[in-house]
C-alpha cells in the first residue's frame, strides 16, 4: 500500500464513522510518552472487548522483537500484517523513534528496548485490563489461544500456573492452538474442573473423526449494557498437521466456513446484535475468510503474532464489512474493540491496540503475587545461568532469527551433523547483547511436549522436499493452505528461495561449505520436535543447555539467511 | 463431547460386518472396471466421457489434510435426475477411487474417506440424464511440523 492508498484508507474509514484515536494518541509528542497519553482510552459506545492473543505463558515482562522480513505474497503483498519496520510506521503515519515504533518494528532494537524496557507481564497486563474494565462496565476479556504454552513453568505445571493465572486476570472467553499440544485428556480436565464457571473455551471447529460430533462449545451469548451478542470460538484449524496429532486422537479440525456461516446465522436468529469470530487462524486467513461470510461484525485474530495496529475493513460476502483485528503476542498488547450500537444496530466502532509497557504499567499486587507463588518452587532452576550473549539473540521472522541459529549450530556441534532444522515457531523472546541466558530464558524458545532431537540421514533430495513443503506452508498465494509457521530455520545449508515461485519450484542453489548439494548423496541432518508418536531422543534443552554451558559465552549470533529473489518493492522486507 | 461412541462402534461391528455382504454384490456391479485401472485422469475421463463444470455440485474436503491416508470427502448433488457419483483423486496411482449409484428418489449425497497420496485436485463427476458434471478442490497433503 502506498500512501496515497493509505489515505483513501484513512477517507473511508472517516466517512464510515471510524474515528481514529490512535493517531493523536501516538503522535510527536508522545514519543516520550506518560500512561496518561498512551493508556488514556475514553469509554466509546456500550459493547467492549478487551483482546489478547498468544501470550504464550510469558508471566513475566519480557523483550520481544518484531521481524524485519514478514514477506506478503500475491494478495497479500505490501498489505497489512506484511509491512516491517519504516514501511510499517508510514503506512500507520506512526512517528519514527518513538515507544509504538519500538512496540511494532524491530528498528534500533537493542538501543530502543533499552530506552522503553520490558513488555507485557500479567502483572502490568492486569493494571490496564482493569483501567479498561473500570471505564468499560460489561466488558468481556477475550483471549485468542496459545496461552498455557512457551514457558518452563507452563510445561511443568502442565498449564497449570497460566490456567490459574488467566482465571485472575479475569479472561471471559478463550479458544485454542498449543493448548492442544498438553494433551486431549489434559486439556478437557482443566476446561471441566478449572476453568468451569469461570472461563468458556469455545471451539466451533474441532469436532470428532468419525462422527463430526462437537467436542467443544462452539459459540456463547451474551448480554452487554442491554444489548444481546455472540463469541464463536474458532481453534487453530492445522493443529493436527502443524503439531504432533497423537495429542488429539480422533479429533479434527479445519476451518469450517460452512459450518462456522450456520452458527453465524443461528445467534443472529437468536437475536445476536454483535457478532465476534474468536479467532487462531493467523492473519491472512482471517481477512480471506472476513470476505467469505456474512453477518460477522469482526474476527479478533491471532496465531501469527502480527500486532496490527488498526482493525482491517473487509468487505464481507453479504455485502456487509467485517473488522479484523490481530493483537501481536506476548502479553505485549491488549487490543481494545469498541462499538456503538443503537437500536439493534452498530452505529460506530473504535479499535485501539495498546502496547502493554512495564514501566508505564504498575504492577497488580495482587496478580504479582499469585505470580511470585506460582513461580515460587521453580526459581533456582529458573535462574540457573547456562551463559552470557555478547549480542541480541531473537527468534521472529520469516527466516533464521539469531537465537535459532544459536540452536542450530548447537544441534549440528552436538550431534556432528552437518544440517540441522529448527521448527519455524513464532514464539520465543528476545534477549539483549550482555544479557544473561538463564534456564527460563532457554525454555521461552524450546518448552513444548515433544522435545526430542532427533538425527536422520536424508538424501539431497529429501532436503529440497521438506525446504519446498515448509515454504508452500509460508507462501502458498491461498491463505487456506498456509499453517502460519516460518520458514524451518535452517543450520549448515545455503539456500536461494523465490516466495513467489509456484508450489514445489521455490529453492534453488542449495549448497554445503560452498558444494552443490546432490541429490542422492545422503547427508547427516539433526532436528527436533518430532510430529511422529514414539520418537526417542534427548530434549532439545539439554543438548543446548549443555552446549551453551560450555561456551559460557557466546558471541555475536549472525543469523543465516537464504538469498531471497523474485521480489519487487516488497515491504516485507528491508 | 461424546467420546464414548467409539466403543460403542466397537460393539456393533460385529453386526455391520455381517450386512455388509450385500453391498458388495452391489459394488460388483457399479464398478466401472476399466475407469478405476486407468492411471492418469486423462484416462478416466476416457472411460466414463468428458464432463463439464457446475456449479451445482457441492465438494467438501479439507484444504489441508489431517492425514493423506484417511481425507473425508462430502459431496452432494443439486443436479436433476443425479444417477451416479464418482471421486477422482488426480495424482493417485489410479485416479478414480470410488464410485457410487444413486438411486432414483434418493437423496443425491454421499460422504467417505480416499486415500490422497500427494497435494491434488480432488474431483466429483455427477452422471445425470447420461451427461457427466463435475466440480473439483485442491487438498494439500504435508509433512506437517513447524507451526506456529
Amino acid at each position: 500500500m502506498n500512501r496515497r492508498e493509505f489515505a483513501q484508507m484513512l477517507g473511508l474509514g472517516m466517512m464510515a464513522g471510524m474515528s481514529l484515536p490512535l493517531l493523536g494518541a501516538y503522535s510527536r509528542k508522545s514519543v516520550a510518552a506518560t500512561a496518561g497519553d498512551l493508556y488514556d482510552v475514553p469509554r466509546f459506545g456500550n459493547v467492549h472487548f478487551m483482546h489478547m492473543t498468544d501470550a504464550h505463558a510469558q508471566l513475566m515482562p519480557v523483550y520481544y522483537r518484531e521481524p524485519s522480513i514478514n514477506i506478503g505474497v500475491h494478495a497479500a503483498r505490501n498489505q497489512p500484517p506484511h509491512l516491517v519496520g519504516e514501511a510499517l510506521l508510514r503506512a500507520y503515519g506512526l512517528p519514527l523513534n518513538s515507544r509504538i515504533a519500538h512496540a511494532l518494528t524491530y528498528l534500533d532494537f537493542n538501543m530502543a528496548a533499552a530506552e522503553y524496557g520490558r513488555v507485557g507481564g500479567f502483572a502490568h497486563l492486569a493494571t490496564l485490563v482493569k483501567q479498561i474494565r473500570a471505564s468499560r462496565p460489561g466488558s468481556l476479556l477475550l483471549d485468542g489461544g496459545d496461552l498455557w504454552q512457551g514457558s518452563a513453568t507452563s510445561l511443568w505445571t502442565k498449564g497449570q500456573d497460566m490456567v490459574d493465572a488467566s482465571k485472575a486476570l479475569g479472561i471471559d472467553i478463550m479458544t485454542g492452538h498449543w493448548e492442544f499440544t498438553l494433551g486431549a485428556d489434559r486439556v478437557m480436565e482443566i476446561i471441566e474442573n478449572d476453568l468451569d464457571g469461570h472461563i468458556e473455551f469455545l471451539a466451533q471447529n474441532v469436532k470428532d473423526f468419525d462422527f463430526g460430533d462437537a467436542i467443544f462449545a462452539s459459540h456463547t451469548m451474551r448480554e452487554m449494557n442491554g444489548v444481546p451478542v455472540a463469541i464463536i470460538g474458532q481453534a487453530f484449524p492445522y493443529t493436527p498437521i502443524a503439531n504432533p496429532s497423537h495429542f488429539t486422537p480422533g479429533w479434527t479440525f479445519g476451518i469450517q466456513e460452512r459450518e462456522l456461516q450456520q452458527t453465524i446465522d443461528k445467534v443472529r436468529k437468536q437475536g445476536a446484535q454483535v457478532v465476534v469470530l474468536l479467532s487462531h487462524n493467523g492473519a491472512d486467513v482471517d481477512i480471506k475468510l472476513a470476505s467469505r461470510l456474512s453477518g460477522l461484525d469482526a474476527i479478533m485474530g491471532g496465531h501469527t503474532h502480527d500486532a496490527i495496529p488498526q482493525a482491517i475493513r473487509v468487505k464481507n460476502s453479504g455485502g456487509g464489512q467485517t473488522l479484523v483485528t490481530n493483537a501481536g503476542s506476548n502479553g505485549k498488547f491488549l487490543g481494545v474493540l469498541d462499538f456503538d450500537v443503537q437500536a439493534g444496530k452498530i452505529k460506530q466502532w473504535h479499535y485501539r491496540l495498546l502496547p502493554v509497557f512495564a514501566d508505564l504499567l504498575p504492577a497488580d499486587p495482587e496478580m504479582a503475587a499469585l505470580i511470585d507463588r506460582l513461580r515460587a518452587p521453580y526459581l533456582d532452576k529458573l535462574n540457573t545461568t547456562l551463559a552470557t550473549t555478547e549480542g541480541l539473540l531473537y527468534r521472529r521472522g520469516n527466516f533464521n532469527g539469531s537465537f535459532d541459529q544459536l540452536i542450530v549450530d548447537a544441534l549440528m556441534e552436538s550431534k556432528d551433523a552437518e544440517i540441522a532444522f529448527s521448527p519455524g515457531f513464532r514464539w520465543g523472546t528476545s534477549l539483549l547483547p550482555g544479557d544473561k541466558i538463564t534456564v527460563e530464558d532457554l525454555m521461552n524458545q524450546v518448552a513444548i511436549t515433544y522435545p526430542q532431537t532427533t538425527l536422520n540421514e536424508f538424501t539431497g533430495e529429501r532436503i529440497k522436499f521438506i525446504l519446498e513443503d515448509v515454504a508452500d506452508n509460508l507462501f502458498n498465494p491461498d491463505p487456506y493452505y498456509q499453517q502460519g509457521g516460518d520458514m524451518v530455520r535452517v543450520g549448515g545449508l545455503d539456500y536461494t528461495i523465490n516466495p513467489n515461485a509456484d508450489s514445489g519450484n521455490r529453492i534453488s542453489d542449495m549448497s554445503l561449505n560452498g558444494k552443490p548439494l546432490e541429490a542422492s548423496k545422503t547427508y547427516k541432518v539433526a532436528g527436533w520436535a518430532p510430529v511422529a508418536e514414539g520418537v526417542e531422543g534427548e530434549p532439545i534443552w539439554d543438548v543446548v543447555g549443555n552446549w551453551l554451558s560450555s561456551k559460557k559465552t557466546v558471541p555475536l549470533v549472525e543469523p543465516k539467511q537464504p538469498r531471497i529473489v523474485g521480489l519487487k518493492d516488497n515491504l516485507g522486507l528491508v | 463431547m461424546n467420546r464414548n461412541r467409539r466403543g460403542f462402534l466397537k460393539l456393533a461391528g460385529a453386526a455391520a460386518a455381517l450386512s455388509m455382504l450385500p453391498l458388495k454384490v452391489l459394488a460388483d456391479f457399479v464398478r466401472p472396471k476399466e475407469a478405476m485401472a486407468a492411471t492418469d485422469l486423462k484416462g478416466v475421463f476416457a472411460s466414463l466421457g468428458n464432463a463439464q463444470d457446475s456449479d451445482q455440485i457441492r465438494l467438501e474436503t479439507p484444504d489441508i489434510a489431517e492425514n493423506g491416508a484417511v481425507v473425508p470427502v462430502t459431496v452432494s448433488s443439486a443436479i436433476p435426475g443425479t444417477s451416479k457419483i464418482y471421486l477422482l483423486v488426480e495424482d493417485n496411482p489410479n485416479p478414480l477411487a470410488a464410485a457410487y449409484m444413486i438411486p432414483e428418489g434418493t437423496e443425491a449425497f454421499v460422504q467417505t474417506r480416499v486415500k490422497v497420496a500427494q497435494t491434488c485436485p480432488i474431483y466429483a463427476v455427477v452422471e445425470a440424464g447420461g451427461k457427466l458434471y463435475k466440480t473439483s478442490r485442491e487438498t494439500k497433503v504435508t509433512l506437517g511440523g513447524c507451526g506456529g
